[in-house]
């Protein structure tokens, strides 16, 4: 075999006393696309930015293309040609596609100034290198989730990269784009380039890499090729123990009356004649791709962007859902897709994060906030979610993305809805805590809640949803009962519109 | 994407049509708005307000913002000015006056970057103070004195002109200080279209933290940025004292928001990552321009202030509401 491109031995990294990672030692070759997983806080983040110079390892070796850094620097790192794309990319929403491209090569010039003409060019270059079709002067902050990656790829081969390093890249896109994007890592395997992917999906892990590093707790526990494993040793080198795969969430409806009835809801360029029920003790699925309809149709039954025709009935009721105070009067909570920009209010505590929902109820006739009630409200749902938070006066942005989302699911649970409406609810969540997530779904349905659950991610669907609503272009295209499909099935059916 | 396209979607084509049609507004009320000594006077009144905008459009580009450059500004004018009286063998040394100012200026632009990156402060909180440390300062050890009759060479300053017109008994003339602002504004535009350090200030303001990882000292570049406004804070005070002939202790602090207000007007993004320099010396212009013509349509001063603000809240709203179509657009 071939020199390694780079060799880690035994690196220890402490922060104020916690040990971040013991003896972890990790070796990539060339042309070798390598998964890192781990759950979050298993060390992953500080393994990266140990490469890339940010941090300095506390003991242990760094040998790259055959030459020992004592102490490697960013600057070092990007020379050797290892790049990081982050998982938010690290691009400038304010500047065009071409400057955020060249922005790299320009900065480590010689020189105070920055060539336009130089931007321009190599802008084109790096586009036809993965043959993005993009208007390279349009800024990157009209750009779609799927392309500014891809710009932020192009960037990264435009540094002679050796190594390209994706931090949890897919965890913002659909399926199809996940598909392109494997489409171009096997190209720049082919074109020599390694790849370290890090990501908790456990599909993608298969499909995409030869070899894979598990760390747990700051402990390396596997090292091999992917084959060796299966989906179930994988998920225990994760977590350290057995998930529970208990069967697949099945409610039978007998007798009871619709929480919530749909009927030909419609909006101009969002869905078109949407009809549905939603009885109590269900979860039902809602799949398709981005775009589909489907994250519109949650905004518009929580009155976000209310529909321009159709009906929606409470129970009996009709309701004309124009805001989300009208959602929430009638009982529908709304747990968003993107729980960093919408769902949490991420400088402030954890407390002031559960009560945000429900403090009118919390306070007195004089207005002022019941701090006891509140207190208890707080400590209530931390142990029933089971919420790991040193003190619940920390800022909610000290979490780990599965404690934070239990977070967002606490505060809309302590509104009492009778409808839980949820959208990618265990994005960016390890799988640990996506079990325990599922668990807190299956038992709120268990307890008569009506939830709604909108996913990306099949297995979440097709295990958890005791019926399955498939959107396509707007439109409910088909309906199918828990069992029905297995993963592959429906991942065959999204990908197939 | 067309020519005109582009055009329209860029915020200066808007700020011309706005002043044109202004014109043309303020012109059929009052004819003596299209005089050229209506114009020299607007134009005068651009000068200093011109000088200050560069600085701040900088400042708010890279997501900061400043308070402090109008206490700057004075404190190095007086020092400056009184030094050259109390130093009458300088007096004659214009070059000695600008370069002593501009020197003040940025040592104490310098002091505001150092206790931003040092500290890590918030710029709003830490110019807010530094305004009053160097405001209280200056009228507690250096002196409340007025400057009555400045020194020789800010007097020929102020009396020299580019151009002259006579309008019935009123001489009108074109100040030569508008070289100054013309020049800083080819220097500051060079700056932030062609220098690394420029696009670094948009880089930090369009993401400070991608900005570091892609290896801009940030702590550099504000270095840089202050001093830079201390340097046209500390022209900025001599030319404004010059022209109105006295040196004013008291003077400039409580003006920031004009400033501000015209920089913003020129479409440069409070939070930071857009704004071009043409821009804001339009908005300086359509700024001046209508204060200037509420006097000139015998309107209370007082009234500029609420004309000033409700400028400034139109103009977020009509770049707000712009850019949430923008948006939507990329969504489909």
């Amino acid at each position: 075999m071939s020199q390694p491109l780079i060799s880690l031995s035994k690196i220890n990294k402490a922060f104020a006393g916690v040990r971040a990672l013991q003896d972890v030692s990790l070796e990539i070759y060339p042309k070798e696309v390598r998964c890192l997983a781990g759950e979050n806080g298993s060390g992953k983040s500080t393994l990266i930015k140990i490469i890339a110079g940010v941090y300095a390892r506390d003991s242990g070796s760094i040998v790259i293309n055959g030459k020992t850094y004592e102490r490697l620097t960013p600057m070092d790192s990007i020379r050797e040609g290892i790049q990081i794309i982050y998982q938010d990319f690290s691009l400038f929403p304010n500047l065009t596609v071409a400057e955020n491209i060249a922005m790299n090569y320009q900065l480590a010039k010689e020189g105070p100034l920055v060539n336009w003409r130089e931007i321009r060019e190599l802008a084109q270059r790096a586009v036809k290198l993965i043959d993005l079709d993009i208007d390279i002067y349009e800024k990157v902050g009209n750009l779609s989730v799927a392309e500014k990656q891809l710009v932020a790829i192009a960037r990264a081969l435009l540094y002679d990269a050796k190594l390209i390093i994706m931090d949890e890249p897919t965890t913002s896109l659909t399926n199809r784009e996940v598909q392109t994007l494997f489409g171009i890592i096997n190209d720049l395997r082919a074109k020599g380039i390694s790849i370290l992917f890090v990501s908790h999906k456990l599909n993608e892990v298969f499909q995409i890499s030869d070899t894979i590093t598990i760390l747990r707790n700051g402990r390396k526990v596997f090292d091999g090729a992917v084959a060796e494993l299966d989906r179930e040793s994988l998920e225990y080198y994760m977590t350290g123990r057995h998930i529970d795969k208990s069967d697949i969430y099945v409610k039978k409806i007998e007798g009871e009356k619709p929480l919530l009835t749909v009927e030909n809801l419609s909006a101009e360029g969002r869905f078109k004649n949407i009809s549905f029920s939603l009885y109590p003790g269900e979860i039902l699925g809602i799949a398709g791709l981005l775009g589909s309809g489907r994250n519109e149709l949650a905004h518009a039954l929580f009155g976000l962007r209310p529909a321009d025709s159709g009906t929606i009935r409470i129970g009996e009721e009709q309701v004309v859902m124009d805001s989300v105070q009208t959602a929430m009067r009638h009982g529908i909570a709304f747990v968003p897709e993107d729980r960093l920009t919408q769902g949490l209010l991420l400088e402030q505590t954890i407390a002031n994060n559960i009560n945000i929902c429900t403090i009118d109820q919390l306070t007195d006739s004089r207005g002022w906030i019941d701090e006891e009630r509140a207190a208890e409200q707080v400590e209530q749902w931390i142990g029933q979610l089971k919420i790991q938070v040193a003190s619940p006066e920390n800022p909610a942005k000290s979490l780990s993305g599965g404690n934070q989302q239990r977070i967002v699911i606490a505060k809309w649970l302590a509104t009492k809805p009778k409808v839980l409406i949820l959208s990618g609810p265990t994005v960016g969540v390890d799988v640990g805590s996506k079990e325990a997530i599922h668990k807190i779904l299956r038992d709120l349905a268990r307890s008569g809640m009506g939830i709604i659950l909108i996913s990306d991610d099949i297995p979440e669907i097709t295990a958890n949803c005791s019926r399955i609503l498939l959107m396509r272009s707007g439109e409910i295209v088909a309906e199918y009962q828990a069992g029905q499909l297995s993963e592959d099935e429906l991942s065959d059916i999204l990908l197939a519109s | 994407m067309g020519f005109s396209q582009r055009l329209f979607r860029k915020h200066e084509f808007y700020l011309v049509l706005t002043i044109a049609i202004l014109s043309v507004i303020i012109g059929l009320i009052n004819n003596a708005f299209f005089t050229v000594g209506n114009l020299f006077s607007l134009i005068r009144s651009c000068i200093v307000t011109g000088i200050f905008a560069l600085g701040v459009h900088m400042v708010i580009v890279s997501g900061d913002i400043d308070v402090s450059f109008m206490a700057i500004a004075t404190f190095s004018m007086y020092v400056t000015g009184r030094f050259l009286i109390n130093n009458p063998q300088y007096a004659d040394n214009l070059f000695l006056a600008f370069a002593m100012s501009a020197v003040i200026g940025m040592c104490l632009g310098a002091l505001n970057a150092w206790f931003i990156s040092t500290f890590k402060l918030p710029t709003f909180v830490v110019t807010l103070g530094t305004q009053n440390v160097y405001r209280g300062f200056l009228l507690a050890f250096i002196g409340t004195r007025l400057i009555t009759t400045l020194p020789k060479c800010m007097l020929d300053l102020s009396r020299s002109n580019l151009v002259s017109v006579r309008q019935g008994r009123i001489l009108y003339s074109l100040p030569n200080t508008i070289w100054f602002l013309v020049v800083l504004t080819i220097i500051t535009w060079l700056i932030m279209r062609y220098t690394k350090l420029g696009r670094g200030i948009y880089a930090i303001g369009g993401d400070p933290v991608a900005a570091e990882r892609v290896g801009f000292n940030i702590a550099r570049i504000r270095l840089f940025m202050y001093t830079y406004v201390g340097f046209l804070a500390g022209i900025a005070g001599i030319i404004h004292a010059s022209m109105i002939r006295i040196g004013n202790p008291f003077d400039l602090v409580g003006q920031e928001l004009n400033v501000i207000a015209a920089v913003i007007l020129g479409g440069t993004k409070i939070t930071g990552g857009e704004g071009s320099v043409l821009g804001t010396l339009l908005g300086v212009f359509l700024l001046t321009m209508i204060t200037n013509s509420l006097i000139l349509m015998g309107i209370s001063s007082y009234w500029q202030r609420v004309a000033i603000g409700l400028i400034l809240i139109a103009s977020i709203a009509v770049t707000t509401y712009r850019e949430r179509r923008g948006v939507t657009k990329a969504y489909a």
